[in-house]
C-alpha cells in the first residue's frame, strides 16, 4: 500500500478481500514458480512480498506478524513487510510488490 | 574496466585470519579472491568458548563466527580438513596434503600453535587428549559419556577451564599442577591459594607440586601415575601444559625462524609477500597465547594487504581472566619479586577476596585480583596510561570507588572512565566506540551492542561492564542487573508477568499489552506465543487461543520442514499399534505420494514432506482410521514411550505398556510450557530411558516409581525421584498434578528440568508428593483444563476450522499464462 508508480505503467490483479487474510496473518498467491504473501496487519494495511525470506528461502507467509514485520518461521530472522529488508544486524532484502485496497478488494502488481 | 583481482592465499582458518578478513572486506571488498586451507574440517569459529561447549552451557553451533552464508557471499573458497603440506615461494603455491594446490600474490600464514604432549610412557594411548580444538571437546565428551574419573594434567588457564567443564559433565576430576601453586603464570601465590580452595570446595581434586610420570592401560587409560608413586584411575587425561607455535611450515619454506615466524611491525615476514598472524607469529620478539594481541595483528596485516599503511603492531599488556562461572579472578602485567618494585595487598578473608597492585616508581605495572574484580580495568588503565599514583597511593588498594569524587556507587567507576578506556578485552573495543554505537545506532538490547561492536561478543566477561554502559546511556530506558525482561517489548520478567495476569484478571493479549505497559504496540514473535500460552493455562474455557500467537507448526498441527513441506505425526498411544493403522498409513504415502516414512525416536511413525495443501486430505484419511493428531511439534505432550512389560518380558513386574497408553489418554492435547515427554518402563533396566525423560515412571514388584526433570537433549541429565506409589490410579493423579504445577508456574519454553532447578526439588516435592489436598487440588484443576484441550486439533480442521491457512489466497499461473 501507499506506493506510488506510474499510472499507466502498473496492471493491477485482484486477487481477494482484505477480509480474506486473518489480521496479523498472510495468505499466498501463486504465479507459476513463484509464491507471493499477502500480509494483512492489525491496522488492516496490506502487504506483499515474495514468499521467500532472504536468509535461506524460508516461507515468510508462515511467520508471525508484528508491528509491520514478520519473523520467518525457519531461523527468525525479522523482516520489514513495506520494504523486504531484514532487521536489526541481518543483512538482505525479499522482493516487495505494489499494493493497492479499493472497497475492501486487494490488488496486487507484480 | 573491472581490475583482475589479486590471489590471496590464508593457511589456517583460526580466530586470526577470520578477524583479518572481517577487516579486510571492511575496507575493501573486491580486491582479493580468497582460498583459505583449514586443517580442521570446519568453519571459523571462537575457539575460546569452546569450555561452554565442553560444560554443556553452549552448543558449536552457538560459537560459530562464520557460517556457510559467510563464505559464500564473500565468494571465498574454504578448504576444510586440507593441511598444507607445502608452500613453494619461488612458484607463490601452495599445496596441501590432499594434493589441492592454489597460487598467490599473497600469502598469509595463521597455523596457530599446537599443543605441547608431555612424552611420558603411555601417552599415545587412546584416551589421552590435548585441549584445542571442537575434537578435542567431542573426545571428552565421548569419555564423559562413560563417566569415571578425568585425571588432567596442567593447572593453568586450559587446564581449569577443562576441568571445571568435566567435572559439570559429572565426571570425578583431578588436576595435577607440576608447580606448587595454580596459574603461577598469571597469579601469584597467594591468589592460586585462594583458587585451589575454591576448585576444591566444588569437588575438583587439585594436585599441586605433582609430576606425572607414566600413563597406564592395555587398550586405553586406565590409570596416571605421579613420580612419588602415586597411582590414580582415570578413564581419561587431558593434557593442557602448553602451547607451541606452529612455524614447520614456515621453516620448511625458508622463511625467518625464532620461537615463532619472524615479522615485522607491520606483520610481514622475511619474504614481503608472505604475512603471518595469529599464535604462530612472533613480532617485535614476543609470542602471544590470547586473542587480545592476535586481533590487533589481524587489523595491521588488514591495512597492509590493503594498501599503504602507517599501521604497525605495538605490543601491550592482555589482563587475564579464567572463564570458569562462579570464579572471579583477574590478572594484568608482572608480578614477580622483581628489584625495585613495591607490592599492595588487601586481603579480606571473610568474603575470600584478595588484591594486589604491583608498583614501580610511583607507577602501576601489574595487578592481581581474587573475588572482588571490579577494579581490575581501572588498574589497567593506570597500566597502559603510565600515571603516577604518588598521591593517592594510601587508598589506592580499596579501589576507585574510595578516590575523591568517585562515590561508592560501581555504575560512577563505569561514568569516570575515559573514552578511550578498554572494556573488552578480546575485541579492543573502548567506553567511546561503545557510547557512539548505543546513540547513533539507537541500540537498546545487549544482543544488539553486540552485534555491532563486537563487545562482550567473545568469552563475555566484560558483559556487566557493558550493560553498566548501557545503563549510563540509556537511563531509565535501560535496567541492567534487573532480571531481564521476557523480550525487547517489556521489562517485566516472565515471573511477573504470570503473576500480573492472575492478579489483574488479564484475558487477552492485547489486554496484557496494554495493562502491563509494553513498549511495542502488539508484542513480538518472541513474547506473543509465550502470552498466548499463559492464558490458555490460566483462563482455560475463558480464553479464546490467538492462532496468529502461535508459531506455524501450531497453527498446521504438522511440523514445518526446510523446504516449506510439512511433516505428520499422528499419535500411536504408549507405541502401541494395529495392523489397521499401520495399513492406513501406508495408504496415505501412496495416495499422497509421501516422499519418506520414519520411524522416530518416539515410538511411532512420521510422514515427511507432505504439501500444505494435502495436509487437510492426509489428516482426513489418518482421521478415519481412528488416528489423531500427535502433537509432534506441540510445546504440550509429545509421546509416552513404553517397553513390552509383564504382558510379555521375563522381567516385568507390571504393565508398563497399559499404563504408558493410559497416562498418555489422559494428558494428550495438554499445552504446557515446553514440550513434554514420558516414558514407563517395566522393571529397573529400564528399556523405555524413563530416567531421562521429562516425567519417567519405572515399574517395581511394590508399585511405581515417578521420576522426573530428565533431560537428553541439549542438555543431559538423569532424573530425580519424586516418590513411589502404590497403584496405577496414584500413578495418574500424582503425574497430572505435576504436569498441571509446572503448567501453572512454569516460564514459556522452561522444559520441566530448567522449571525444577528454579522451583526447587525438594520443594515440588512437598506440594505434589506429600500434601495430599494439594496433589488432588493440581490433578482436579488438570482434569478441568483438559475438558477444553483435548479435542483432535486434524478432526477440527478437516471441518472446517482455520481453513484460510491451507488453500492459497489466488493462483494467477493460468492468467499469467494466457
Ligand atoms: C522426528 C524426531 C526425530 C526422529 O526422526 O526420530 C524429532 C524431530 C525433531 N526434533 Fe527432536 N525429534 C524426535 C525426538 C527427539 C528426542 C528423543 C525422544 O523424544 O525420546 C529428543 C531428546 C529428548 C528431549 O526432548 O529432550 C529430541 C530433542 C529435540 C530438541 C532438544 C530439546 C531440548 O530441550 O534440549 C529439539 C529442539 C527444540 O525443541 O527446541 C528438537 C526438535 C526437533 C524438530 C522439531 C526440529 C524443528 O524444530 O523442526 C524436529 C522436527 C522434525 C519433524 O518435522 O518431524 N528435538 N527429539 C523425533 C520425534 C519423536 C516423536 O515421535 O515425536
Ligand atoms: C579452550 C581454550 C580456551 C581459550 N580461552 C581464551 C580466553 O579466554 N581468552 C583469550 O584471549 N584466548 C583464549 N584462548 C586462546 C585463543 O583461542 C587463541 O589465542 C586463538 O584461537 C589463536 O588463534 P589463531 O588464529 O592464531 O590460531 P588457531 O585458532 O589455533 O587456528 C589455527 C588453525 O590453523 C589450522 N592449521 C594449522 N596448520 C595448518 C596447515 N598447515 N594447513 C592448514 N591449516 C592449518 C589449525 O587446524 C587451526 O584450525 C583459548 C584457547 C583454548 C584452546
Ligand atoms: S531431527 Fe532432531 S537431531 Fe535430527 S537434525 Fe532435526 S533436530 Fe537435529
Ligand atoms: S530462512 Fe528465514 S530466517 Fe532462515
Amino acid at each position: 500500500m501507499n506506493i506510488q508508480v506510474s499510472a499507466d505503467a502498473v496492471q493491477w490483479t485482484l486477487v481477494g478481500a482484505v477480509t480474506d487474510i486473518p489480521r496479523q496473518g498472510a495468505r499466498c498467491v501463486k504465479r507459476g514458480d513463484m509464491t507471493v504473501a499477502v500480509f494483512r496487519t492489525s491496522d488492516d494495511r496490506v502487504f506483499a512480498l515474495e514468499d521467500k525470506c532472504p536468509h535461506k528461502n524460508g516461507p515468510l507467509s508462515q511467520g508471525i506478524v508484528h508491528d509491520g514485520c514478520v519473523t520467518c518461521p525457519l531461523h527468525n530472522w525479522v523482516i520489514s513487510l513495506e520494504t523486504g529488508s531484514a532487521q536489526g544486524a541481518d543483512e538482505g532484502q525479499t522482493a516487495s510488490f505494489p499494493v493497492k485496497v479499493e472497497d475492501g478488494r486487494i490488488y496486487l502488481s507484480l | 574496466m573491472t581490475q583482475e583481482k589479486q590471489r590471496l592465499v590464508i593457511v589456517g582458518n583460526g580466530m586470526a585470519p577470520g578477524r583479518m578478513l572481517e577487516e579486510l572486506f571492511d575496507r575493501a571488498p573486491d580486491v582479493y579472491d580468497v582460498t583459505i586451507f583449514n586443517a580442521e574440517p570446519r568453519v571459523n569459529y571462537d575457539r575460546i568458548m569452546l569450555s561452554p561447549v565442553l560444560s554443556g552451557e553452549k552448543t558449536f553451533e552457538d560459537i560459530v563466527i562464520h557460517d556457510d552464508a559467510w563464505y559464500a557471499e564473500r565468494g571465498v573458497t574454504l578448504h576444510r580438513g586440507e593441511k598444507v603440506a607445502k608452500i613453494d615461494r619461488a612458484a607463490k603455491m601452495v599445496t596441501s596434503e590432499g594434493g589441492l594446490a592454489a597460487s598467490y600474490d599473497k600469502l598469509v600464514i595463521a597455523t596457530g600453535s599446537s599443543p605441547f604432549i608431555i612424552p611420558v610412557p603411555g601417552h599415545q594411548l587412546p584416551g589421552v587428549l590435548a585441549y584445542r580444538d571442537l575434537d578435542d571437546v567431542d573426545g571428552m565428551l565421548g569419555a564423559c559419556a562413560k563417566g569415571g574419573r578425568a585425571v588432567v594434567i596442567g593447572g593453568g588457564l586450559l587446564g581449569l577451564e577443562a576441568a571445571a567443564g568435566l567435572k559439570a559433565q559429572g565426571m570425578d576430576v583431578t588436576v595435577l599442577h607440576l608447580m606448587p601453586t595454580l596459574m603461577e603464570r598469571q597469579l601469584d601465590a597467594a591468589a592460586g591459594y585462594l583458587l585451589q580452595r575454591e576448585l576444591e570446595s566444588r569437588g575438583i581434586d587439585v594436585r599441586c607440586g605433582a609430576n606425572t610420570k607414566a600413563i597406564h592401560g592395555e587398550t586405553c587409560v586406565e590409570a596416571v601415575e605421579l613420580e612419588d608413586g602415586t597411582m590414580i584411575d582415570a578413564s581419561l587425561v587431558v593434557m593442557a601444559v602448553g602451547i607451541r607455535p606452529s612455524a614447520d611450515l614456515a621453516k620448511e619454506a625458508g622463511l625467518e625462524i625464532g620461537r615463532g615466524i619472524v615479522t615485522d611491525a607491520t606483520l610481514r615476514t622475511s619474504d614481503p609477500d608472505v604475512f603471518s598472524v595469529g599464535e604462530c607469529t612472533e613480532v617485535d620478539g614476543r609470542v602471544y597465547g590470547l586473542v587480545a594481541p592476535l586481533y590487533t595483528m589481524a587489523k595491521v596485516a588488514a591495512e597492509h594487504l590493503t594498501g599503504p599503511s602507517e599501521a604497525a603492531f605495538k605490543h601491550a599488556e592482555t589482563p587475564t581472566k579464567l572463564k570458569v562461572t562462579g570464579i572471579n579472578l583477574y590478572s594484568v602485567g608482572e608480578f614477580g619479586d622483581a628489584e625495585g618494585t613495591e607490592d599492595v595487598v588487601l586481603r579480606d578473608a571473610m568474603r575470600g577476596t584478595y588484591k594486589r597492585v604491583i608498583l614501580k616508581d610511583n607507577k602501576v605495572i601489574g595487578a592481581v585480583l581474587y573475588g572482588d574484580v571490579a577494579d581490575g580495568m581501572w588498574y589497567n588503565e593506570m597500566l597502559k596510561s603510565g600515571e603516577d599514583v604518588s598521591e593517592f597511593r594510601d587508598t589506592l588498594i580499596f579501589g576507585q570507588a574510595y578516590q575523591g569524587g568517585g562515590g561508592a556507587d560501581p555504575l560512577a567507576i563505569v561514568a569516570n572512565l575515559a573514552d578511550d578506556a578498554e572494556i573488552c578485552g578480546c575485541n579492543g573495543i573502548c567506553k567511546g566506540d561503545i557510547v557512539n554505537a548505543i546513540t547513533e545506532k539507537g541500540l537498546a538490547s545487549l544482543d544488539g551492542v553486540r552485534a555491532h561492536t563486537k563487545a562482550s561478543a567473545s568469552c563475555g566477561t566484560c558483559t556487566g561492564l557493558v550493560e553498566d554502559l548501557m545503563t549510563l546511556t540509556l537511563g531509565d530506558d535501560f535496567a541492567a542487573g534487573a532480571p531481564a525482561g521476557m523480550c525487547g517489548c517489556t521489562t517485566h520478567s516472565h515471573g511477573d508477568v504470570r503473576r500480573l495476569i492472575k492478579a489483574k484478571e488479564l484475558k487477552s493479549i492485547p489486554e496484557v499489552i496494554q495493562e502491563l505497559e509494553w513498549t511495542t504496540p502488539e508484542g513480538c514473535a518472541k513474547c506473543r506465543p509465550a502470552l498466548n500460552y499463559y492464558l490458555v493455562s490460566d483462563w482455560p474455557g475463558e480464553y479464546v487461543d490467538d492462532m496468529q500467537s502461535r508459531f506455524i507448526n501450531e497453527r498446521v498441527h504438522a511440523n514445518i520442514q526446510k523446504d516449506g513441506t510439512y511433516s505428520v505425526v499422528p499419535r500411536m498411544f504408549g507405541g502401541i499399534t494395529t495392523p489397521d493403522e499401520l495399513r492406513a498409513i501406508a495408504d496415505v504415502a501412496d495416495k499422497f505420494e509421501i516422499p519418506t516414512v520414519k520411524v522416530t525416536g518416539g515410538q511411532r511413525i512420521d510422514l515427511l514432506g507432505v504439501k500444505k495443501e494435502d495436509l487437510i486430505p492426509v489428516w482426513d484419511d489418518l482421521n478415519k482410521a481412528g488416528m489423531i493428531s500427535g502433537a509432534a511439534y506441540a510445546k504440550g505432550l509429545r509421546t509416552v514411550k513404553t517397553c513390552v512389560g509383564s504382558d510379555w518380558c521375563r522381567f516385568g513386574t507390571q504393565d508398563s505398556t497399559g499404563l504408558g497408553i493410559k497416562l498418555e489418554q489422559l494428558l494428550w492435547g495438554a499445552w504446557s510450557p515446553a514440550k513434554l515427554k514420558l516414558a514407563v518402563s517395566g522393571c529397573p533396566r529400564n528399556c523405555s530411558e524413563s530416567t531421562c525423560k521429562d516425567i519417567g515412571i519405572i515399574c517395581v514388584d511394590s508399585g511405581y516409581e515417578i521420576l522426573y526433570g530428565g533431560a537428553a537433549g541439549l542438555h543431559i541429565q538423569g532424573t530425580t525421584m519424586l516418590g513411589k506409589v502404590p497403584t496405577e490410579q496414584d500413578v495418574l493423579e500424582t503425574v497430572g498434578a505435576l504436569t498441571q504445577y509446572y503448567r501453572e508456574t512454569g516460564y514459556y519454553l522452561e522444559r520441566i528440568y530448567k522449571w525444577a532447578d528454579r522451583i526447587g526439588y525438594d520443594h515440588i516435592k512437598s506440594v505434589i508428593y506429600d500434601d495430599l489436598e494439594q496433589r488432588a487440588a493440581y490433578f482436579d484443576r488438570f482434569i478441568f483444563s483438559q475438558k477444553f484441550a483435548q479435542i483432535d486439533p486434524w478432526a477440527e480442521r478437516v471441518a472446517g476450522a482455520e481453513a484460510h491457512e491451507f488453500a492459497p489466497l489466488a493462483d494467477l499461473t493460468l492468467e499469467a499464462a494466457e
